[in-house]
């Protein structure tokens, strides 16, 4: 019989397998990196030696208890670490690893792709020492280093309050903190942030650390340009300037969609992730028959939304194999996800999307990095009578290099949208293609 | 309801020269296109603006394109990034060698200039094509253009020279009362003239037919992929004899292979497919070994109409007079386009085209 297939192995991916084994189902499990445990349980290389409690600080238990059930999955599953699904096609999945082309059939397909980092461009983020908040996360977890000496954190979400935390309980300089929401939106949204009184606790309690400690934070601060000539040496926003040598920035997370996309999912325009998200039903299911979605990749919901959701789809996926269920669970699954993302809500109130953003981003500012497409080349084409995404594409490449827009699309969209008066929803998306990743040439075929 | 003196259906590269070259001539044009100017065929192909390889009837009409894309700025207001780079086709073996011997030989009145090349001369001049190749035919005075820049081009200059454009408007039915055609699109809007072009690419079997003309079109994919930008080699497009994977470099650094075909993903859209894509990762390196190494970014597909000679449909309608046809390009329509939709231009201002266009008549599918 052809397996049912995972793809990713975050939180959602590695429920999603334990909830299928539970039920006597044996997944495949693909993953392009390393080692299981996604981004947020993201693993230190195996001779590294820190401990949990200094990798992963309140989340370490959650962290080892993802961990241990990735380490008790992996030999009684197929798991296939080191493996990039690149193309869907045709009920197949096409992989590769290790420069070896190959493709899997699957009954059934759980997409657990997760997040990267928002990035809304500011002058100057192209020089060394800028970092995304994920990737100062990454340098950190993965690698046990910091990105600077003195290192500024800068755009908003959950996610800057915490890394700036975790930099500076790692022994880092932390010279700053600029959160572009304003203080009154986080107390707005209080509520509904109330809903998940452990979450917000944790919030409050890392920024109350960082000025425990002294680390200035200011709120309603937005960056506006990063200072350096070979590298970082300063950081503005309003009137004020700081001296600094590495920045991490990022305006909360985007869903990792293509996968869905390849697999021929319809998407939906979505006001809360301020995103195209690939449609789903309380438990999970595509808009296609046998593919099914979990996670962070399908709407930025968080770790424990995404174990929840993981273990949802998997039994949506049981039930439509005709195997018996536990329905009280499936119920008690969907209130929780129900109350989590009323929390989103809260968090979109109290992190606000900078809306200015696009006005204010001047013409030289470059937008596209690796095609090196300027906003002011982007506007250029809207006023040629342009407005839909693909079409501006076209035109000026923004979108076009090697991140095919993971880095700069929503961004180009922004733009796009302010200057041709149109909503953000109505600028179209970029139009997914295989390879979801580069492919080499002089790839072999799995015999 | 719009009046006019000609609508022309699809704005591809075909549809949209005609429309610029009625412009021009000083009729009242309406051009209609579903989606966007230019966002199918025309602006999502190769690239390839060559004549070698074409069969010998195409000739007179490629060679007028050639005159055209030579004063490009001067008819679209940009040059596309179009370059006569030449273009060299490479031969696998000796028999292959040979067929482009023969080809040089039949197409001699015509004015190519082919040059042939042996396996030494090959290498002499251009030490980056890999060793497989025995020879080949240079056509300098081809070369390349970006399709995504150019077709579009075509649909602005239309407009800038007085030509109606209206984008998202899907022509779903038309009348003809024996005079007039009434066009009607699903947005609206409506137009009406005594004369209707039919460039509606990979989808005019649909209007044929409304006509009592069916043709047997087939829509088909070639598979195209782009690398990250790579140190230029390639000074040349090139293809191989007998089909295989063909490229070329632009100026950013990027190559640009095809090969193979893809499939459709539903009326409008395309994809390349994974086979057709591993196949040109595996097999480019013989022929382009400078690509080891390299990484492919994006891949992509077109939907594009073929008859059943792979040659175009291009002419007066046998059944109704004031109907033209020029679609069906069978993958070589790029180059073509501008001359074409000057020659149905003509068809319309003075009763028949300068260039010879018989043997693409209608009339060879009605037995
Ligand atoms: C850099 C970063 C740091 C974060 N840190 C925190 C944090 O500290 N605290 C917090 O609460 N939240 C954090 N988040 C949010 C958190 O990651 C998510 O809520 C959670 O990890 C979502 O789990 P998931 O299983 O949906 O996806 P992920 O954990 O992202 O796992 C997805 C997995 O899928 C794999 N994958 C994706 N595409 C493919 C493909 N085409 N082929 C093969 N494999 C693929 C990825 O390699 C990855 O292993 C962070 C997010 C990011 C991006
Ligand atoms: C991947 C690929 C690579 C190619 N490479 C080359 C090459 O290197 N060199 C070369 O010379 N040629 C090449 N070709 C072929 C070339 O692109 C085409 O022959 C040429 O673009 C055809 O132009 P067209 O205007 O007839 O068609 P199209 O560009 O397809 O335009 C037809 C238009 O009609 C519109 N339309 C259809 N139905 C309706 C309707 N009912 N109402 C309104 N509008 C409608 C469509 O939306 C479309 O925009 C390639 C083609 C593909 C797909």
């Amino acid at each position: 019989m052809k397996p049912v297939v995972i793809v990713g192995a975050g939180p959602a991916g590695i429920r999603a397998a334990q909830t299928l084994l539970h039920h006597g189902v044996i997944p495949c499990m693909v993953d392009e990196s390393l080692r299981g445990g996604g981004q947020i349980y993201r693993r230190q290389p195996a001779n590294f030696r820190r401990s949990a409690r200094q990798l992963y600080g309140f989340e370490a238990h959650k962290a080892e208890a993802v961990h241990r059930t990735m380490d008790e999955l992996a030999p009684l599953i197929d798991y296939r670490p080191e493996t990039l699904v690149w193309n869907a096609e045709d009920g197949r999945l096409d992989m590769l690893s290790d420069g070896r082309a190959d493709s899997l059939e699957y009954s059934k397909v759980i997409v657990a792709t997760g997040a990267t980092d928002r990035i809304l461009p500011v002058p100057g983020w192209t020089l060394p020492g800028v970092y995304s908040l994920g990737a100062a996360q990454i340098a950190l977890k993965y690698q046990g280093c910091a990105i600077g000496e003195r290192v500024a954190f800068c755009g908003s979400g959950p996610l800057l309050y915490l890394v700036a935390y975790q930099y500076a309980k790692a022994g880092a300089n932390v010279v700053a903190v600029l959160d572009s929401a304003p203080f009154s939106a986080q107390c707005r949204a209080l509520p509904a942030l109330l809903g998940q009184p452990t979450t917000l606790a944790k919030g409050v309690y890392y920024r109350a650390w960082l000025a425990a400690h002294g680390i200035p934070v200011h709120q309603g601060a937005t960056l506006t340009q990063i200072d350096g000539e070979q590298r970082v040496s300063a950081i503005r926003w309003g009137e004020s300037a700081l001296e600094c040598d590495a920045v991490a920035f990022a305006h909360a997370l985007r869903s990792e969609t293509q996968l869905a996309d390849l697999l021929g999912c319809e998407f939906v325009w979505n006001a809360l992730n301020r995103a195209w998200l690939p449609q789903r039903d309380a438990a999970g299911r595509s808009s296609i028959d046998s593919v099914y979605l979990a996670g962070d990749g399908a709407g930025i919901m968080g770790a424990d939304a995404a174990q929840m959701a993981g273990e949802r789809a998997a039994l949506a996926v049981l039930e439509d194999l005709g195997i018996a269920i536990d329905q009280r669970r499936s119920v008690v699954l969907e209130q929780q996800l129900a109350g989590i993302q009323r929390f989103r809500h809260g968090l979109e109130t109290a992190f606000p999307f900078p809306e200015q953003w696009a006005r204010q981003a001047p013409d030289e500012l470059i937008l596209c990095r690796c095609e090196e497409v300027s906003v002011g080349e982007v506007r250029a084409v809207v006023d040629q009578g342009h407005w839909e995404l693909n079409r501006v594409k076209a035109h000026c490449r923004v979108g076009m290099g090697r991140c095919q827009g993971r880095m700069c699309g929503l961004a180009a969209a922004e733009i796009v949208a302010e200057r041709s008066g149109r909503g953000i929803e109505n600028v179209g998306r970029l139009r997914g293609q295989a390879p979801i990743k580069p492919l080499p040439f002089g790839v072999e075929l799995e015999p | 309801m719009i009046e006019a003196e000609v609508i022309v259906l699809g704005g591809g590269i075909v549809g949209a020269s005609a429309a610029l070259m009625l412009a021009r001539k000083g009729k009242r044009v309406v051009l209609v296109e579903r989606d966007f100017c230019g966002s199918h065929s025309s602006g999502v192909n190769y690239g390839g603006v060559r004549r070698q390889g074409r069969p010998l009837h195409q000739l007179p009409l490629s060679q007028r394109a050639h005159q055209l894309w030579a004063d490009l700025p001067a008819l679209i207001g940009i040059d596309g990034e179009y370059v006569r780079s030449g273009h060299l086709k490479l031969a696998r073996s000796q028999a292959d060698l040979e067929a482009l011997h023969r080809y040089a030989d039949s197409v001699r009145g015509f004015g190519l200039g082919l040059q042939l090349l042996d396996y030494a001369e090959l290498r002499a001049r251009f030490a980056w094509v890999g060793d497989v190749a025995v020879g080949a035919s240079l056509c300098p005075e081809d070369g390349h253009a970006n399709p995504r820049l150019v077709s579009p081009a075509f649909a602005r200059a239309a407009k800038q020279s007085g030509a109606q454009v209206f984008e998202q408007a899907e022509v779903t039915w038309i009348e003809h009362d024996g005079r007039l055609f009434q066009v009607h699109c699903a947005n609206g809007l409506r137009l009406q003239a005594p004369w209707l072009l039919n460039c509606a690419g990979a989808w005019a079997g649909t209007v044929a037919a409304q006509f009592g003309e069916s043709v047997p079109i087939t829509s088909a994919h070639p598979a195209m992929l782009v690398t990250e930008p790579l140190p230029v080699v390639m000074n040349v497009s090139t293809g191989v004899e007998g089909g295989g994977i063909y490229a070329r470099q632009v100026a950013r650094g990027n190559c640009i292979l095809g090969g193979g075909r893809g499939f459709a993903l539903g009326p409008r859209q395309a994809r390349p497919g994974q086979a057709a894509v591993l196949e040109i990762l595996r097999n480019a390196g013989e022929l382009y070994p400078f690509l080891k190494g390299a990484q492919a970014i994006r891949t992509w597909s077109g939907t594009e109409g073929y008859l059943p000679d792979h040659e175009p449909v291009i002419g007066p309608s046998s059944t109704t007079p004031g109907l033209l046809h020029g679609f069906g390009f069978a993958g070589a329509g790029f180059q073509l386009g501008p001359a074409v939709g000057e020659a149905l231009a003509e068809i319309v201002c003075n009763g028949a085209s300068r260039q010879p266009i018989e043997a693409f008549s209608i009339c060879r599918f009605q037995a």
